[in-house]
Parts: structure tokens; sequence; C-alpha cells
């Protein structure tokens, strides 16, 4: 039996069509925790950055937070935590958060970074204040990156809270270790691939994002 | 950004779906096996275990006791549930592990009644795939149960003695909270014989997937995050933590004896006789205190059973 | 005494702290490896062609974006639940970092050199192994140290189907038997190991660029 063969079974078993454990319920916990995860995340990182970069410091400490999000493995993180403080919804965010920070910082600190000094100079002179600068030079120039790093942080926090299954939350993931555990292959294809298209979609929302938001003077590329 | 743009990413995810689509013409999968059954081991005996202590200990007993004779023994410990290495011991990934002959009777056929040890172990026999054999059963028992958080006890008034029909008719309809392992959800020692047999209905269960009967189904119950969960008979957190667990009065957990599950072809009669040695030995006591060293002294296993198995001469 | 105690895994890891170190290396860096070679030629025909970039750009870029564990299990169904499963999609994973790394690396060769290189009458493939790549190398190995690192962290969910995630391994263990020691013992193992890898690459980008090192002694 194929993959599609696998994928329709999945679709025509009734036990998925409603209740807990139905795809609306386990698909719309997955976006939950990510949409709430990338949130806070960005919440807590894209001050941060644009205040870094602007000001044209912390390129070492961020550096260092790169290379830190980019080698801790996301599973060990949410297992440390779900062992050492407890199994709740709360904490298995935490990891979500921490790993939705990073791509937002490197990519928002070198957008700002990387906004034309001539443009920002002449914001000065015009008599604005630093805040309306950010506001209105450098946020809007530095767009494409900004979203970019979102965009990183976004698929990295639905790929994590597909792990979060493993600790017994909902989420797509579900299907995905019931699965294994039930020998049920179909219900393993059925979560992998409905994470992926959830993947997919969220590159796709990314891109609407941009083509709204970004001027069409950065276009020009 | 253009239309170009979109295209680039439009056409790799699509190329990246067609792929996926086409996968499927390379599968492993013959007539009938899953992807998940492995494949055949050569050679030694495989001993495997399914993903919970005790089942991890028994593996180590077992297989110890074959290797105290000579026999050559590797290990694949902690795999999963029953419906993954039960698969694995059919196509000979694993050729030894150990069972609860209710358990696995009620996995080859959900209907079959289990009253006494001779009826299910003849059952059994009946329902295995070819070559596979389970030897003689130990009177060492350790079963399902439904056990509920204090609160949820102290809530309905309930104390020892009482049975899952019991709560079932004071909970009156009410949801609740249920943790176990994935498989409880399928099983008829799980939610399909509470709602069969009990009558207790689907939209009041919310069920929490945490393990078999290990500690995060331990830690679940004794916060009150579940109102209800399956540990093991053999668990010693049950009067730890003030547990109570119901009387199965209409016998869904059945009847559990631990018990070889081999596969014919891989064990000699050397080490059918060390296996059959092993259970005649095994009894519920026996496996509490062993359980007990294992999961709250924290004991390594094969340290444990080597201990106990040179204790009773099984091995030197 | 409690040196040894640490690195003493239980009994039903089945492999000891060593082995883990082992497997988790030869599958990680391999693919880190199998990676880089498959990414050459792909870069190559991107920066001669750079109409081509942009789709393949995409693709890898759709193929990163998928969670490895969909991509893990999705592969049972044809290598079984083996090491390969976890291979192959960590494989898949580098060519986002390595194929731009490639790409990048090649653009960042000045085209005066080119010239030189053409003037003095080097062939295609001679001034590829011998200007092109050279020149390209700082940019490259930073993307292989960036795709190596990664794909040790990858691994570890290569666990969820079976004893194929290294140090990830003792993630689901430890999870199993509620043990944090564990845990730890592979979250920091797996960290030092990532540090470990990242200047053992750097040493060896110093190697393949002695140009550099009289750069640094000079300015």
């Amino acid at each position: 039996m194929n993959l599609l063969g696998y994928l329709r079974q999945f679709f025509d078993d009734p036990s998925y069509r409603s209740g807990y454990d139905g795809i609306w319920t386990r698909m719309l916990e997955h976006c939950e925790y990510s949409l709430i995860a990338l949130v806070i995340a960005a919440a807590i990182a894209l001050p941060l950055s644009i205040l870094s970069g602007h000001s044209g410091r912390g390129d070492g400490a961020i550096s260092i937070v790169a290379v830190i999000g980019r080698a801790m493995p996301s599973l060990g993180l949410l297992v440390l935590l779900a062992v050492e403080l407890q199994i709740s919804l709360t904490v298995t965010m935490i990891p979500l958060v921490l790993l939705g920070i990073p791509p937002i910082l490197l990519y928002t600190h070198a957008g700002i970074r990387a906004v034309d000094p001539a443009a920002v100079d002449a914001a000065r002179g015009l008599g604005m204040t630093p805040w309306q600068t950010i506001r209105q030079v450098e946020i809007p120039a530095a767009l494409p990156l900004i979203l970019a790093g979102l965009r990183g942080a976004a698929v990295q926090i639905v790929a994590t809270a597909t792990l979060a299954a493993v600790v017994s939350f909902g989420g797509l993931g579900r299907y995905i270790i019931d699965g294994l555990y039930q020998f049920d292959y179909k219900q393993v294809v059925g979560g992998a691939v409905l994470v992926a298209l959830l993947s997919l979609a969220t590159l796709l929302v990314f891109w609407i994002l941009d083509r709204l938001l970004v001027s069409p003077g950065l276009r020009a590329r | 950004m253009s239309r170009k743009t979109f295209l680039r990413f439009a056409a790799p995810a699509a190329a990246v779906l067609a792929a996926t689509a086409l996968a499927g013409c390379g599968s492993t999968s013959s007539s009938g096996t899953s992807p998940l059954a492995g494949s055949a081991a050569t050679g030694s005996v495989v001993v495997g275990s399914d993903n919970f202590a005790e089942s991890i200990l028994l593996a180590d007993v077992y297989g110890q006791a074959l290797a105290a004779k000579g026999i050559k023994v590797s290990y694949k410990l902690d795999i999963g549930s029953r419906e993954v290495t039960y698969n694995l011991v059919k196509s000979g990934a694993i050729t030894l592990k150990p069972e609860y002959n209710g358990a696995l009777l009620s996995y080859l056929d959900s209907s079959a009644a289990q009253t006494s040890t001779s009826e299910v172990d003849s059952a059994i026999t009946a329902h295995l795939a070819s070559g596979l054999e389970i030897l003689t059963p130990s009177s060492a028992q350790d079963n399902d149960t439904l056990t509920l958080s204090k609160q949820e006890a102290a809530t309905y008034g309930l104390s020892k003695g009482a049975t899952i029909s019991d709560f079932i008719t004071k909970l009156d309809g009410k949801p609740i909270v249920i943790g176990g392992s994935p498989e409880f959800q399928t099983r008829t020692e799980g939610l399909v014989g509470l709602e069969q047999d009990y009558g207790l209905k689907a939209s009041q269960i919310t069920y929490k997937s945490l393990d078999a009967g290990g500690p995060l189904t331990e830690k679940a119950l004794t916060s009150g995050d579940v109102q209800a969960g399956d540990l093991f008979t053999t668990d010693p957190t049950i009067s730890q933590g003030g547990l109570l667990t119901l009387v199965d009065n209409k016998n869904i957990f059945g009847v559990q004896d631990v018990l070889p599950l081999v596969k014919q072809s891989a064990l000699s009669s050397t080490g059918v006789a060390a296996l059959n040695a092993v259970d005649a030995q095994l009894t519920s006591d026996v496996l509490l205190k062993l359980d007990t060293e294992v999961q709250v002294q924290k004991e390594d296993p094969l340290t444990v059973a080597n201990a106990w198995l040179k204790s009773v001469g099984l091995s030197s | 005494m409690i040196a040894a105690s640490v690195f003493d895994l239980p009994s039903y890891v089945q492999s000891s702290f060593l082995g883990l170190i082992v497997t988790q290396l030869e599958v990680s860096l391999g693919a880190t490896l199998a990676g880089l070679v498959i990414s050459l030629p792909i870069g190559q025909l991107c920066s001669r062609l750079p109409k081509f970039y942009p789709p393949v750009l995409g693709l890898v870029t759709v193929i990163y974006s998928i969670p490895s564990i969909a991509l893990f299990v999705l592969l049972i169904d044809i290598t079984g639940e083996t090491e390969t499963t976890v291979f192959i999609p960590l494989t898949l994973y580098t060519l986002a970092i390595l194929v731009p790394g490639v790409v990048d690396g090649i653009r960042s060769v000045p085209p005066n050199v080119l010239d030189a290189a053409n003037g003095m009458g080097y062939g295609r493939v001679r001034r590829y192994l011998t200007v092109e790549l050279p020149i390209a190398l700082p940019t490259l190995m930073a993307a292989v140290r960036v795709a190596a690192v990664s794909s040790l962290s990858l691994m570890s969910i290569g666990a969820t189907i079976g004893n194929y995630g290294g140090f990830g391994d003792l993630f689901i263990l430890g999870l199993r038997v509620f043990d944090s020691k564990l845990i730890w013992l592979g979250l920091i193992s797996l960290l030092v190991l990532s540090v470990l890898c990242d200047l053992l690459l750097r040493w060896v980008q110093r190697l393949l660029t002695p140009w550099a090192r009289t750069l640094r002694s000079v300015g």
C-alpha cells in the first residue's frame, strides 16, 4: 500500500472526524500552540533586536544566541523541562518560545543594521526622533528580513509543536506518536502529511504577508 | 517580490507533494504487512521488551536465564507496545519477549472471554501466528487497572472495594479525564472495554496519552492532572500516593499471567526448559519485590535480574 | 568513581556512552558530508545558470520547513525503521544550508581573479578546483559548520522512531523512566560535541587555506 492509500484510509476513518482526536481539533491545537509561541517569541525578540540593530551594538551577543539556538536539540529541551519541572502546557510552551527567538533576533538585527545609513541620516535631518526613525524608516526598510526571521521562527515552532505529543499534549504530532505506539501506520502518515501541509501553509502565509506589507520600492530586486 | 517568487515556492512545494505520492511506489510493505513491522534477525536469540519498566525487567530475567545455559542472547529493549512488538516477533526481528496471557489474547481476539489460565492459554495458541508459541505461564500476575486519583475518589466517596461500575454510576454522565498509554484507547482492556462492557460513553472521555503504567501516568494521577488512569497492579505508587484501584467487576482486565512468547525456530529445548524453570519460580510476590527494586530503589534491571536468578539457583 | 558512574549508562540503553558518540558522529557528520557532495555540483550549476537558483533554493527551503519527525516517519515506508531513515532526511536538510553556501562562496570569487586564471590558460575544471573553490572556502566552510551543528541536533529526533537518535535516545529513555540525569547527560554531551565539531571544522578550514594564515600574520 502506498502513502496515498494510507492517507485515504486515515481520512476515511470516522474516529478522526470529531471528538478529542478529530483532525480539526488536532489541527486547531497545533495552530494554537504555534501562534501563541510565535507571538510571545516576537514580543520578546523584536523590541530587543530592533533596538540592538538601531544602536549598532550587540553583534557578538546575537551571534552567540544564534549558535545556541541552532545547536539546542528541541526534543531534549522539551523532555528536560517536562521531567525537571512538570508536565504542563505552560512548561511545554517554553521550548517553543525559546527556539523561536534566535531566528527573529538574528534577522531583525541584521535587517535594521543593513538599512541605508543615508536614509537614517536624512530622517535625522528632517528632525525625526529616534523612535520615529525606527518606526517610519528603519522598520519598513528592514521588513523583508524581519518577515524572513518571523517565518524562520514560525517554521521552527510548528516543528517543535509536533514534538509536544511526546510529552502527552495534542496537536498533529499526536497522530504520529499514537500511530507509532498503536502500530497504526495510516495514523502516522495522516499526522506527518498534515503537519507537512501546515508547514507549507505557514510559508504561504508569510509569502502573502511579504506581498502585502513590504513597500513596492523594496521589491526591485 | 513577484509571481516569479511565488512560483519559486509553489513549484517546489508541488514537486515535494508529487514526490511523496510517487514515493509510495517504492514501498517496502508487501501484502498486508505494515512498514512498522521490521525484518527478520539471524543468529542468536533476540530478546525484546515492551516500553515499560516491568517488561524490561522480565526480558532481562528471561534473557539472562538463557545466557546462563550458554545460549547466545542479544537484547532490544524498550521498543514499544505489544501492537508493535508482537509484529516484530512475527517477522522474526525479535525472537523472545515476556507477555501477559490475558492481554495477548485480547490483542489476538478482542471478543474472547477470559475466565481461567488454561482457557486463555489454549485460546491464545489457537490464534497465534504460525511459528510462534507461548511457554508455560508463571503464577505471577500483573494487570492493567482503572485507578482513581485521591481527589476523584474523595469527590465520589469511594474507598477500597469500590467497583468500576460503582464509579461509572456515580459519575452519571459527567465528563472525565483518563490517562494511560496511547494504545489503551483501542484495547478491550482499555477504553473499548470501558465503553462496551461498562457503558462509559465516548463523549464523556477526554484522553491523555501518557505512558504504559509508567512515571508519566503515576505523576498525572498523584497530582490530579487526570482523574483516572491505567496503572499496573504491581505499581508501588498506588499505595504510596493514596490512589484507589477500582475493582474490575466485569473482568475487562482479565487474567494476566506472565509468560514468554517465542519464535519456535529460535529456541532449542534447553532454552525452553530454562524459561519454564524461571516461570516455575516466578510468583506475584517475587515480581512485586523485583519491581520495587527497579522502580523505587532505582537499581539497574539487569543487575536485579542476575541477582535473583542466582539466588534461586538458575544461574551461577 | 563519580566520573565513571556518570558515563555508565543503564543496561537497557544497549549502547555504551562511547557507542552513542560514534553513532551520533557517524550519522550527523556523514549526512553533512553527503549533503556537501550533493551541494557542490548543484551549487556550481546554480551559479553558472542563475535561472536555476531560485527554484532550487525554493525546493530546499520547502524541504527544510517540513518537521523532521514527519520526514522520518514517512520514510519508514521505504527504508523501514533503520538508521537510513534518519540519514536521508538529515542529508536533505543540510542542502538548505549548503547549496546557498556553495553558491555564495562561488559568487564571492572576484571576477578579475577568474579573468586572470582564464588568461593563464586554466581549463574549466582546473580553474574550479584550484582557484574558485579555495577562494570560496571560507564562505563554504562557514556553511558546513552550520550544517554540521544543525545535523547533530536534528538527529536526536530520530530517537522517536527507535534508537537511531544518538544522544536523542537518552532523551526518550530519560522521559520513559523519568530520570533527568539521563536527559542532562544527553543534552550536555550533544552540546559539547557540537562545540568540538565546530572547532574541528575551523581547524580544517585553517589547514585548507594556508594563505589566510599569512594574511593574518601580515595584517
